[in-house]
């Protein structure tokens, strides 16, 4: 165990009513870094992701048993509140999910629920500070008012981003975020990602080994629900230690 | 033959030209060699388009048009008997003489017997006619039909371009008998508004169209002022959604975010047969129950409950209201996407706060819809105000009195002993379009509303 671990996951299982997704899950993920999660799909990354921010427990019949820590604190606890939890790590999905509202009112959203700011200026500058950081103020500076739906698929993933950002979270979870974006805008998110893992711990799911080994320090390898190994990436893509992985990143399996 | 046993010969014939439309194809495809144009099957529908559709359609026109003819030939024919009678007496003396041929009546008149036994020979003869001229049309076509079965000959084009004909026909019907309709209540209304001034109508204030049925009486013109029949309707139906909206739209809620799966699907369906319950029913609890509730309650209050009320009848129209709002709002919010939802709660809001600054404003085109389908319901419905609301035409703003509206008035008109032509009677009419009129305007907002969501999403 090491001590910069921002997160701590311990024998954590999943289950959906009677199936079960993840088996015994161990994890630590480092603080103000990106790790990576890769694997086939269906092998659990994305419900193991949404365990980090507790978003299973909004799906019906899914369980989950285990211990997970943020700074030591256990996220399951029975006193602690799911809501705030997700103020602390904040999520990125697949498809660019803005709410059909303006640019501003999307990146406010955030803000205004957990009353960050005390008054309209401030509001404003988190807005502004938080497109800033998503790399989105130069190209929105003009129409924050336009419905976010109106733009791009690549900018309406960044919105998302700096809606997240707009929380101050300490931990960003995203989930394929670059999925459904051309490789333009994936580029870009990608940049995005690299500036933002000075600030947060992020954790970012991915179907591209190429994206893993771009933007990730470490990369963890998932296999029909179990963590096969996690370690540097460099070493997981040159020496893994388990032949199923090996068998993955060689493309001999899906 | 009888209509039934042609049937069975045209269903007979059509199912051979099947198989004789297939083998054809098959022999022709392996004479020369070649694959038709279309598969196989299609060449036998469409020799059994040719052999069904054009003889039973004659069928279907001659089993109406002849009698119409033979009533038409005849009545002309018995005008030449009976010079001196008049049109409607000589349609009196063709249905004794019809009733007399087919048994119904008896009767010693032996002119009359004579005229009856004639009909029925032309009866005959019009049936025995009737199957050779559809035999000859069944054959005739079929054997078009098949002659046209040839390598090149572009059957699936053919067929699908019969059914696409079929349905446009279907279409086309429903718009023209929607249309028919209208154009024939707008002739009866220009007719009102020819003895009766439209601004009158329109704009007066007081209504009372109680016209002496006979010209001579006194007192005998009516008033037609409609503003105290609008305010009734438009009073009832707003209590109707004050009661309405909020339940309907909260059990929505209820159902699409917080219910688990099987307790929904336990109370959609339940909120589904409440609006399967006739108006009529709803309409005497009403009048039976709810109305003297009130009254009781107000009397016990001091307040002065009339037993047939606004409140009582828009109350009780709210209620048969709820699941449709429930219902359609239900449909809208669950079609408000998840990943909206995800996203909301992914930021760390409440479910309460995504309810209300995500779901609600998304699916806002959509509850504006539904609201006004279902306030265009409550101004078209008609059994509970009839039965609970009274006919007084009070134009008035309290819910405690007795009103009246369009529909109630409409019913009031047109029952009873009725002159055709009177201003009273044509009087329903004008109402009767100003009805549509107002029904087709919330439909039409209602739709434009609607479509805003859909298109949001795409
Ligand atoms: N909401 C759900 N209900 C039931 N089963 C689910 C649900 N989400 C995921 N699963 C199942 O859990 C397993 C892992 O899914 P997921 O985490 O989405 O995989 P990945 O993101 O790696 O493709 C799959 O077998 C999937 O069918
Ligand atoms: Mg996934």
């Amino acid at each position: 165990m090491t001590i910069d671990s921002k997160i701590q996951v311990r024998n954590v299982n999943v289950y959906y009513g009677n199936a079960q997704a993840l088996y015994d899950v161990n994890l630590d993920i480092k603080s103000k870094e990106i790790t990576s999660l890769i694997g086939p799909s269906g092998c659990g990354k994305s419900t193991f992701l949404r365990c980090l921010n507790r978003m299973n427990d909004v799906i019906e019949g899914c369980r989950v048993e285990g211990n997970i820590t943020i700074d030591g604190e256990n996220i399951y606890s029975k006193d602690k509140d799911p809501v705030l939890l997700r103020a602390r790590v904040g999520m990125v999905f697949q498809k660019p999910n803005p709410f059909p509202k303006s640019i501003f009112d999307n990146v406010a959203y955030g803000p205004r629920i957990h009353g960050l700011a005390a008054n309209t200026t401030e509001l404003r500058e988190i807005v502004e500070n938080s497109l800033e950081q998503a790399g989105l103020m130069d190209e929105v500076k003009d129409r924050l008012n336009e419905s976010a739906t109106g733009l791009s698929g690549g900018q309406q993933q960044r919105i998302c981003i700096a809606r997240a950002i707009a929380v101050s979270p300490e931990v960003i979870l995203m989930d394929e975020p670059c999925s459904a974006l051309d490789p333009i805008a994936t580029a870009r998110v990608e940049e995005l990602m690299g500036n933002l893992s000075i600030n947060y711990t992020i954790v970012i799911v991915t179907h591209s080994m190429q994206q893993a080994a771009r933007v990730s320090t470490r990369t963890a390898f998932f296999h029909l629900g179990h963590l096969v190994e996690c370690d540097e990436t460099n070493k997981i893509f040159t020496t893994p230690n388990d032949k199923r992985t090996e068998d993955y990143i060689t493309g001999k399996v899906g | 033959m009888s209509i039934f046993e042609i049937t069975i010969v045209i269903l007979i014939i059509s199912a051979s030209a099947y198989f004789f439309g297939v083998r054809k194809i098959v022999s022709l495809s392996a004479k020369y060699k070649k694959k038709p144009d279309s598969l196989m099957k299609y060449y036998g529908k469409n020799a059994v388009i040719w052999a069904f559709v054009p003889a039973f359609s004659m069928l279907v026109a001659y089993s109406f048009l002849a009698p119409v003819y033979i009533e038409t030939v005849f009545i002309d024919k018995l005008s030449k008997i009976f010079p001196e009678y008049q049109q409607s007496q000589l349609n009196l003396v063709y249905a004794q003489v019809q009733n007399i041929a087919s048994g119904f009546l008896e009767s010693s008149d032996v002119q009359l017997l004579a005229l009856s036994e004639q009909l029925t020979s032309w009866n005959e003869k019009a049936q025995s006619t009737r199957s050779w001229v559809i035999l000859l049309v069944l054959i005739g076509t079929s054997a078009l039909g098949y002659n046209k079965i040839k390598l090149r000959f572009p059957a699936r084009v053919k067929v699908e371009q019969f059914f696409e004909r079929l349905f446009l026909g279907a279409a086309v019907t429903a718009i023209l008998i929607t249309i028919a309709i209208v154009v024939s209540l707008m002739f009866e209304a220009l007719r009102f508004f020819e003895v009766y001034n439209f601004f009158d109508f329109l704009f007066g204030t007081h209504w009372s169209p109680n016209i002496a049925i006979r010209d001579d009486q006194v007192g005998s013109s009516g008033s037609f002022g409609m503003i105290p029949v609008l305010a009734g309707t438009v009073l009832i139906a707003f209590i109707a959604m004050l009661v309405a909206l909020p339940i309907g739209v909260f059990s929505a809620i209820y159902m699409a975010e917080f219910a688990p799966r099987g307790l929904r699907d336990i109370i959609k369906p339940t909120l589904e047969i409440l609006a399967g319950i006739p108006t009529v029913v709803y309409g005497f609890f009403a009048a039976l129950m709810v109305a003297p509730f009130f009254r009781s309650i107000g009397l016990s209050l001091g307040l002065d409950v009339s037993s047939e009320s606004a409140l009582a009848a828009g109350a009780v129209m709210g209620i048969m209201i709820i699941p449709f709002i429930s219902s359609l709002s239900d449909d809208v919010i669950n079609a408000v996407p998840q990943s909206l939802k995800d996203g909301s709660i992914g930021l760390g809001a409440t479910k309460a706060e995504t309810i209300i600054k995500v779901i609600l404003p998304a699916a806002l085109p959509g509850l504006v819809g539904a609201f006004l389908l279902a306030v265009s319901r409550a101004i078209g419905e008609t059994m509970i105000v009839v039965m609970a609301a009274g006919h007084a035409a009070n134009l008035t703003a309290n819910p405690l009195e007795a009103v009246t509206t369009v529909t109630v008035q409409i019913v009031a008109l047109l029952t009873g002993d009725t002159v055709f032509d009177s201003p009273k009677t044509l009087s329903a009419f004008a109402l009767g379009i100003t009805l549509f009129v107002a029904t087709l305007m919330l439909n039409i907002a209602a739709l434009t509303v609607s479509r805003k969501l859909s298109e949001k999403y795409d």
